[in-house]
């Protein structure tokens, strides 16, 4: 009896689909490294096509505006450090030139001219932050070490003048805390004369790599009639060709006292951004320059006795002093009744704070204008139709810090 | 009073309210019915032309009979000037008109007062949570009837000593 010899099985193909078209929900973040923080984005794909992005926010909500409900308005400097925490100086000076704008209180002319020298060099801080670590996230490693080998130097400048690198609390309602010795002000002057060639150095990396054209040019465009809509501001804004920049539109400090100038882009791109907040390093040195030259002499502080805190050399000696201190610190002094929205320009954007008083030494409410919550608004819209590759650029080219968009 | 609020009274007359000047900043209240067609004058009209939205706030009057402020502040960057446009909204009806349609900013903006303060948008696109999380529902952070300390997690934390945080801590078995 023979065996019929065992037979392969047969072999049945199953007729499947080459191709799957379905939208793909992918979660970008909380935690990914190029996030800036702890932003999560949900994207809705088509291949690697974005259709739609959701920014999902909150990670690092620490509840500022409820927690200045409860304190003094001095109290409340150090909060704003804690805001964007990369460039401390340009929050504090925000906030107080809101609270004396809440005041009508005017500064002497040698602090106006020390503020505006700081908020100048925080704004190259920011911007050698930003070029960094947006030239890191896009593959360039290099100009990370090149930046912060300068914002190193101006950090520790920070660090001589107020004691902090990052958060600083140097700006108080009516001046600034403490002055600039010689020493500082021979240390900004030996910086700034060696900076335009770094600068430089900078650009030869950058200008004309073609990977990083590839990769900020037409990558994030938006429309000047968009941008304005969405509320964007500072160099994304400028980015798209709108001259909008609050230093020129509504001058403060010592800024209508120099000259400089506003870079504006032309494409509303990546690359254009980039372009401006390199200009705008050249322009900050020139206004520091400047004001260094121009600097008077005089008090740094207003003579306004119930709203300045008296000096530790009084409040060590005197009894009367030490009084005013005590109750200037923990019931505050009284204000006027009313409210006033003041906006300052930050190298991110328009940080603006928008204070209600209702006579008490505390806040009845007070809101932050955040630019990095208000750039998120625009996320979705600047973000469809790019690649997921793009995303870390677009992330990056608002230069967004999350705590200040969570606050 | 200021052109820009004078021309809104005359052109709507039973939506404007009132209007306040301090420290050179302009303010403008309307009624919550006449809010969008104000809105719209504002941004459409080329007199006006406020393109650039600044931002969405909201206070809590505790105490007064209409509860809520509802505060757009606009700018235009053609013409330099800016406003702020004010509603007040009750506590029993929370309820206001979008702006999302006319600034396109105003949709994270909103979505903020909402979820700080409770107060809806209707037309709004995508009314959710956007600071505090999607399934919170202990209330809006930013009344003021919502405890500054004392709600959360750390509430429920047992303590070795009847609940005392700061209780002195016992002593080490001895010898």
């Amino acid at each position: 009896m023979s065996t019929t010899p065992a037979q392969p099985p047969a072999f049945t193909q199953k007729k499947l689909p080459l191709l799957r078209t379905e939208e793909l929900m992918l979660n970008m973040g909380p935690q990914h490294p190029s996030t800036h923080g702890v932003l999560k984005v949900v994207l809705e794909l088509e291949g690697e096509r974005i259709m739609k992005a959701t920014p999902v926010m909150g990670f690092l909500h620490r509840g500022v505006e409820k927690l200045a409900e409860d304190g003094t308005y001095h109290q409340f400097i150090p909060h704003t450090d804690r805001l964007d925490y990369v460039c401390a100086m340009y929050n504090n000076f925000a906030y107080v030139r809101a609270v004396e704008k809440l005041l009508d209180l005017k500064v002497p002319e040698r602090s106006e001219y020390l503020r505006t020298i700081v908020a100048e060099v925080q704004r190259i801080i920011g911007h050698l932050f930003w070029l960094g670590t947006q030239a890191l996230d896009i593959g360039a490693m290099t100009v990370f070490f090149y930046t912060f080998r300068e914002r190193e130097f101006l950090l520790d400048w920070f660090d001589q003048l107020c004691g902090a690198r990052l958060t600083t609390s140097w700006y108080r309602i009516g001046g600034v805390e403490r002055d600039v010795t010689p020493d500082l002000i021979a240390q900004l002057r030996y910086f700034f004369k060696a900076f335009p060639p770094k600068i430089d150095e900078y650009n030869v990396l950058l200008e004309k790599n073609r990977i990083w054209i590839a990769r900020t040019k037409g990558i994030a465009v938006i429309s000047a009639e968009d941008a304005l809509s969405f509320g964007l501001s500072g160099p994304t804004l400028r980015g798209s060709g709108v001259e909008y920049d609050l230093r020129k539109a509504e001058p403060y400090g010592a800024y209508d006292q120099v000259e400089w100038s506003v870079p504006i882009g032309v494409n509303g791109d990546t690359y254009d951004r980039y372009w401006i907040r390199i200009e705008e390093l050249k322009e900050s040195s020139k206004i520091i320059s400047q004001c260094l030259d121009k600097l008077p002499k005089g008090p740094i502080m207003a003579d306004v006795p119930q709203i300045v805190a008296p000096t530790k050399d009084r409040v060590f000696t005197n009894l009367e002093s030490m009084i005013m201190q005590f109750k200037f610190f923990s019931v505050g002094f009284p204000m006027p009744k009313g409210e006033i929205y003041c906006g300052t320009e930050a190298h991110k954007g328009e940080l603006g704070f928008y204070i209600v008083s209702n006579g008490e030494g505390k806040p009845y409410r007070l809101k932050i204008r955040a630019p990095s919550f208000i750039h998120m608004g625009a996320f979705d819209h600047m973000s469809r139709g790019y690649m997921i590759a793009d995303i870390v650029t677009i992330f990056g080219t608002y230069d967004i810090v999350m705590g200040e968009c969570d606050r | 009073m200021h052109q820009v609020a004078e021309e809104i009274k005359a052109r709507f007359h039973d939506a404007f309210v009132r209007a306040t000047e301090f420290r050179g900043d302009l303010a403008v209240e309307v009624t919550r019915e006449g809010l969008l067609d104000v809105a719209r004058f504002l941004h459409d009209d080329p007199a006006m032309d406020y393109d650039y939205i600044v931002h969405v706030s909201s206070v809590d009057w505790l105490g007064e009979p209409v509860r809520f402020e509802v505060v757009w502040e606009v700018y235009s960057v053609l013409r330099r000037h800016r406003i702020r446009i004010k509603t007040r909204v009750p506590e029993s009806d929370p309820v206001v008109e979008s702006l999302t349609s006319l600034w396109k900013g105003a949709e994270f903006m909103e979505r903020e007062v909402y979820d700080m303060m409770g107060i809806r948008f209707t037309h709004h696109p995508d009314l959710r949570r956007i600071l505090m999380p999607d399934e919170y529902t202990e209330g809006y952070p930013l009344r003021k009837d919502f405890p500054l300390v004392g709600k959360g997690w750390r509430d429920t934390f047992e303590f070795i000593d009847g609940g005392n945080p700061i209780a002195p801590t016992p002593p080490a078995p001895g010898r």
